[in-house]
């Protein structure tokens, strides 16, 4: 008989990854304890389900972040919000997650307990089970703590297109709320720059709000989650898909004071930085307005506004009308955007 | 949000706008040098130029630190890193700089270097103090603005005994810079300068009186915001038409006439002026930039691992040189958007986001493709 797996003062170790007995025990107290499900309880390599008549969709993603924890969520809720808003953005209803773990050698039980908490929290709130994963331990200093890899399937429902290369000019931008709250949360709470911001993160599952835009009927062309990369990356993905130009007004895009302020003494700029639980649709600007008001009806749609429209540019630019009146690009990010020296 | 909004607010940008096409004459140009990166920047990032006249024309200067930085200092620095196996500490920045054979800080980071972004001289020294085994050294660049923090963590480094700490000094003077630029042999024409914000802080407004006095060009001190540009650009072109060359202050919520007296104390205490310095774009400027004096170098990390003065050249064909200098723009330049681009920089105009070329083509190029279009 093995002693109970000890959450509170215990760590990983190599053996939890060694597909031994302690492995077993690692998932059956941790995981299915907290993921459980009729589906993840058959204990299969795999998990078995019926699969419905229509159009599925599929996404990956993998979770690396630091800090683990960090106002308004963790490594665990990002990673299931993050699967279930790209599975999401085709209009699909996510059906099912996978979860998988690479765990580093000494890496604290009770913080993986808090990580696996939140994500079963999360997947039940997006009503998005997680019906299967995997767990590997790397020795200490080979990872970062926890790396989290997510799978999710999705149905569309019968008669919704909704794809990136389907922008035409005329159509309206709409953005689902404020932009840049994750990632000033984030680099509010990295250890060698820490500065005073009530900002939470934004970390979010986007379903229910996509499930009432997709219930209208209406025709939405295109919905994307600006996450790595923000809102500019975004716009300028879906405009080089979609072969068209993008034009938005600066003054219409909601940033909170805090994230304007903390760019500022960044030296970054708003539109480039992370969010997660934010979305962009692009739509026919006669059904825009009364989109708009359903996403305003949803608490994560409450702050949705037009930001702009589609137009002709052989050039694919995203170009701004500034606060300020001038217009300028808001061109594809190089690299990461790097504070300013000065 | 105060001291931010009020500096952006489209309708009073509107009324400097129009005071600036009824007051600039439209028989002569305004040729007028930001010096600062961080006006380039903002003229780019708000479209300040789409609200002005054609014939009032920004002349982007050398003020971006990242940009007058040599290739050869960033060959250093690389060598301390990657042959003295040092913790080697910069502003984020410097780190993709390119340096000779299409190396840079970040590609030794990547090859395995311990080389660590830090956002301020107090992080280096943490890490000196965190790792006393191991040789800690802040590349330390910048004007007047970033040159009192340095001194700052050096006499920090001193009284607390911190033998494993120290720093690759490369910090330039403002007013130097504008003397070469002035004093060339074939000088660029300006009509006068925004002159720098934060710099300004520090040195304060009367450094500048020379350039009023002995050059007669007018200067005024400009602020980073949008406004402060546009009512900046309009008091320098006040000065033209009445034919005057004073130094004005339109940053007056943060330079006073002496600026940062203690600031400057401190770099008179830590630092000493070397006989001469290269500049990117600019070559060897006589009295342009600071050492540490003979009280503190045993923190100079040039003396401690006993550097080569590397001289090294550009890429072929960047034209980043005389975009440094106002002579050229960034759409003079044959490898802009070809070979050269944010994602690929070949001059270091194109690596900073303060940089001419880095500016124009994330913000600008909009205006050239309007121009084209029209001309279609």
């Amino acid at each position: 008989m093995r002693a109970a797996l000890d959450l509170k003062n215990g760590q990983v170790n190599l053996s939890h990854g060694s597909g031994g007995r302690a492995m077993a025990q690692l998932i059956d107290t941790l995981f299915i304890k907290h993921f459980d499900n009729d589906l993840l309880r058959q204990g299969n390599d795999q998990a078995s389900f019926n699969v419905t008549s229509g159009h599925m969709v599929m996404s990956t993603d993998s979770h690396v972040i630091t800090p683990l924890f960090f106002p308004g969520g963790d490594i665990g809720s990002l990673a299931v919000h993050g699967t279930v808003n790209d599975v999401a953005m085709a209009g699909a209803e996510p059906l099912y997650l996978s979860a998988g773990f690479i765990l580093e050698e000494g890496f604290p039980l009770a913080d993986l307990e808090k990580i696996v908490i939140s994500m079963a929290a999360a997947a039940r709130h997006a009503n998005t089970p997680i019906i299967t994963g995997d767990t590997k331990v790397v020795e200490r200093g080979k990872g970062d703590g926890v790396f989290i890899n997510t799978c999710g399937i999705g149905r569309v429902p019968a008669g919704v297109n909704i794809s990136g290369d389907r922008a035409r000019a005329g159509d309206a931008i709409i953005l689902s709320g404020s932009i840049g709250d994750h990632g000033v949360a984030i680099m509010s709470s990295r250890e060698n720059l820490q500065f005073g911001t009530s900002i939470c993160s934004d970390s979010a599952a986007l379903n229910g709000l996509v499930a009432d835009m997709v219930s209208t009927g209406i025709d939405i062309h295109c919905l994307r989650d600006p996450t790595r990369g923000g809102l500019a990356t975004t716009l300028n993905e879906l405009a080089t898909q979609s072969a068209v130009g993008m034009k938005i007004a600066e003054p219409k895009i909601p940033i909170q004071a805090e994230v304007k302020a903390a760019c500022e003494i960044l030296g970054l700029d708003p539109l480039y930085v992370a969010n997660e639980g934010k979305l962009v649709c692009i739509c026919p600007a006669e059904h825009a307005e009364s989109l708009l008001a359903i996403m305003q009806q949803h608490p994560l749609g409450h702050a949705a506004v037009i930001i702009g429209q589609v137009i002709d540019d052989s050039n694919h630019f995203v170009q701004m009308t500034t606060a300020f009146g001038g217009g300028r690009i808001v061109d594809w990010l190089a690299a990461e955007q790097l504070p300013r020296i000065c | 949000m105060k001291y931010i909004d009020e500096f952006r607010e489209q309708t009073l940008a509107q009324k400097i706008a129009t005071a600036i096409k009824q007051e600039a004459d439209s028989n002569r140009t305004y040729r007028l040098m930001e010096f600062c990166g961080g006006h380039t920047h903002a003229i780019f990032r708000y479209g300040i130029q789409d609200l002005l006249p054609a014939n009032v024309e920004f002349i982007h200067g050398p003020g971006c630190p990242v940009c007058v930085l040599p290739i050869g200092r960033i060959d250093n620095a690389i060598e301390l890193a990657e042959q003295h196996k040092v913790i080697l500490c910069t502003y984020a920045d410097v780190l993709r700089v390119p340096a000779s054979q299409s190396n840079s800080l970040l590609k030794a980071k990547a090859a395995g270097s311990d080389i660590r972004m830090v956002y301020s001289t107090q992080d280096a020294l943490q890490i000196a103090r965190d790792n006393p085994t191991q040789e800690v050294v802040f590349f330390a660049i910048g004007f007047e603005t970033t040159t009192p923090p340095t001194a700052v963590a050096i006499k920090q480094a001193h009284a607390e005994g911190l033998h494993n700490f120290s720093v690759f000094c490369n910090h330039v003077l403002t007013p130097s810079a504008m003397l070469a630029i002035l004093d060339a042999p074939e000088p660029v024409a300006i009509d006068g300068f925004l002159g720098p914000s934060h710099v300004s802080t520090i040195i304060g407004s009367q450094a500048y009186n020379i350039f009023a006095e002995e050059y007669h060009k007018p200067i005024v001190i400009a602020g980073f915001e949008p406004l402060d540009v546009m009512q900046s650009s309009l008091m320098l072109i006040r000065q033209l038409n009445a034919h005057q060359h004073k130094v004005e202050n339109e940053y007056t919520r943060a330079v006073t006439p002496t600026g940062n007296v203690k600031a400057q104390q401190l770099m008179q205490e830590v630092f000493c002026l070397r006989e001469q310095f290269e500049w990117r774009g600019l070559g060897l400027i006589a009295n342009s930039a600071l050492k540490l004096n003979a009280d503190y170098t045993h923190f100079d990390a040039e003396l401690r691992f006993q550097l080569p003065a590397i001289s090294a050249t550009d890429v072929k064909g960047c034209e980043c040189p005389a975009i440094l200098r106002g002579a050229k723009r960034p759409v003079d330049c044959k490898l802009l958007g070809t070979v050269c681009t944010p994602e690929n920089p070949m001059g270091s105009c194109m690596v900073s986001s303060e940089g001419a070329c880095a500016a124009y083509w994330s913000y600008g190029r909009l205006r050239a493709s309007n121009k084209t279009e029209q001309a279609q």
